[in-house]
């Protein structure tokens, strides 16, 4: 079943807060969801459709239900990592076409930097193949890294390419006064910037931090009588990707599939896109995403994403206007709730108005969870303003 | 199950590097070697897999220096392998500056101890051996 026209993104908001050092999980959910559900202008009481990942506390819908005090007649606890609420928006799209539901809130929540728990490990260690990998120290950022070695040993990418990414975010966050950082950076910064793990450097890694978001979808019926502008759920796509049994291959992703898939859905191209928010766990999932979804052949991400095109009102294709995980926020180490949330604002007109995209009717926002390199899942979907 | 000890495929493995062997498993369906140990293959489905010595035989598919203080162990190298069989596993390269670890080195396995179990490193082959 084609989703286009039959789900809207109503409401959307963002934790401000980048530090949850007295705040709960529970609170961060509940905050979010409060906050989303103002911003759309719809009462709790009407929410039928309670969508959440494995950062909500205690065993999955379950406890948030109870704690937020929701009755929805339709749950859905995909994980994905990340990516997940990517997914989420197209499971809750679906579920509201199907009539499963007619107002789906969807939450995320977390505070890594707060609890003292910061992630560089590899994320779901009991994962039946982590057992022949731990012998080996793995941390999060070396399978990236050997992403980015292999992309510049295939393709010729340099690092300084790679630091466009982060060039370009950092430039959209210093008009965000929320942002974790909101300096202005340069390549030169980047690439001179201490190394974790080569050829990756402390600032081709995104930001830890606390916070979370939220949205909330409704049928077209509610979408009218609402008051805030409506955006359309117009194509989702998802995908898994794996090491396929000692096959993996490091220089595309699951991109290519779940891209395909939404853009199909919603019978776009990339060149249609007027902004993308881009999971940017590290610059270099960046460039790979870009590629696997279309925006630049296999191999040129490094070419696209240099001398500024990914900043707005430069380049070509404006993303992350709000800093996205390098610069403004990755909260729980899940990247990508904010993505949608900036996709939302973009849509609106609702951005900074140093970074707004004029015109903006349609945007793209994706996400990659889990593992590059290894075990991930993405979730792409296309919205448009109607 | 065809020549299928009778203990999991992730205890056999284990179990076949404590005794110094490295075995993987190959399809006797397909013909295609598996990694890591399951109980059937990934490429055809069938569950005929049988264990097979290695020929020790592989190369840097990527690999990255995860920089650490010399207080917390020091830089290590992290390397994705290409075995000559045609999988690739992680694991590490010994015996070379990780600074100076590149793609496409060829290299030959072996086991060491590390913290109280066996497990499989690589070595850079020198031209000529």
């Amino acid at each position: 079943m084609n989703i286009r026209g039959k789900a809207y993104i109503a409401g959307a908001f963002e934790h401000p807060t980048r530090n949850a050092v007295d705040i709960s999980l529970g609170q961060i959910h509940a905050d979010v969801a409060r906050g989303a559900l103002a911003d759309a202008g719809i009462d709790k009481k009407d929410v039928d459709g309670y969508f959440c990942a494995g950062d909500s506390p205690g065993l999955g819908p379950l406890s948030m239900a109870e704690y937020l005090g929701l009755n929805p007649r339709h749950i859905d606890t995909t994980d994905t990592g990340g990516s997940a609420y990517l997914l989420a928006v197209g499971h809750a799209a679906r579920a509201i076409a199907d009539g499963k539901c007619n107002v789906a809130l969807i939450t995320l929540g977390g505070r890594p930097k707060a609890s003292g728990r910061l992630s560089v490990g590899v994320p779901a260690s009991n994962a039946p193949e982590v057992e022949f990998e731990v012998p080996y120290k793995p941390m999060l950022a070396a399978m990236y890294a050997m992403v980015a070695r292999r992309h510049m040993h295939e393709f010729g990418t340099t690092s300084e390419q790679l630091a466009w990414v982060k060039v370009a975010a950092s430039h959209h966050a210093q008009h965000n006064p929320h942002a974790v950082l909101r300096d202005v950076v340069t390549v030169d910064d980047v690439v001179s910037s201490p190394m974790v793990a080569d050829p990756l450097h402390r600032l081709d890694c995104c930001v830890v931090s606390d916070g979370g978001g939220a949205l909330v979808l409704v049928n077209p019926e509610i979408a009218k009588s609402l008051s805030r502008p409506k955006i359309a759920v117009r194509g989702a796509g998802e995908a898994l990707g794996h090491a396929n049994g000692g096959k993996v291959r490091l220089t595309s992703s699951a991109a290519v599939h779940s891209g395909a898939a939404a853009f199909e859905e919603a019978g776009v191209r990339p060149s249609d896109i007027d902004y993308a928010s881009i999971y940017d766990s590290f610059t270099i999932s960046v460039v790979l995403a870009l590629e696997d979804l279309g925006f630049c052949e296999k191999g040129k991400g490094g070419a696209f994403v240099a001398d500024g095109n990914l900043i707005s009102g430069v380049g070509k294709l404006p993303f992350n206007t709000d800093g996205g995980g390098l610069c403004n926020n990755h909260p729980g180490n899940r990247g990508g709730m904010t993505k949608i949330i900036e996709a939302v604002r973009q849509l609106r007109g609702e951005a900074h108005p140093a970074v707004q995209v004029a015109d903006c009717s349609l945007a793209l926002a994706h996400g990659t969870g889990g593992t590059l390199g290894s075990r991930h899942g993405c979730g792409t979907v296309v919205l448009e303003r109607e | 199950m065809t020549a299928t000890p009778d203990i999991g495929p992730d205890a056999y493995f284990q179990q076949q590097l404590e005794a110094g062997r490295i075995q993987i498993q190959k399809c006797d369906s397909c013909g295609a070697h598996v990694f890591a140990p399951r109980t059937f293959c990934k490429s055809c489905g069938k569950d005929a897999l049988s264990w097979v010595d290695i020929s020790g035989k592989g190369e840097v598919y990527s690999n990255t220096t995860v920089r650490k203080k010399p207080e917390d162990g020091g830089d290590y190298c992290f390397a994705l392998i290409d075995l000559a069989e045609g999988v690739r596993m992680i694991s590490t390269v010994v015996g070379t500056d990780p600074h100076d670890v590149r793609i496409g080195m060829p290299l030959r396995a072996e086991i060491e101890d590390h913290k109280g179990a066996k497990r499989i490193v690589f070595r850079v082959e020198e031209a000529g051996r």
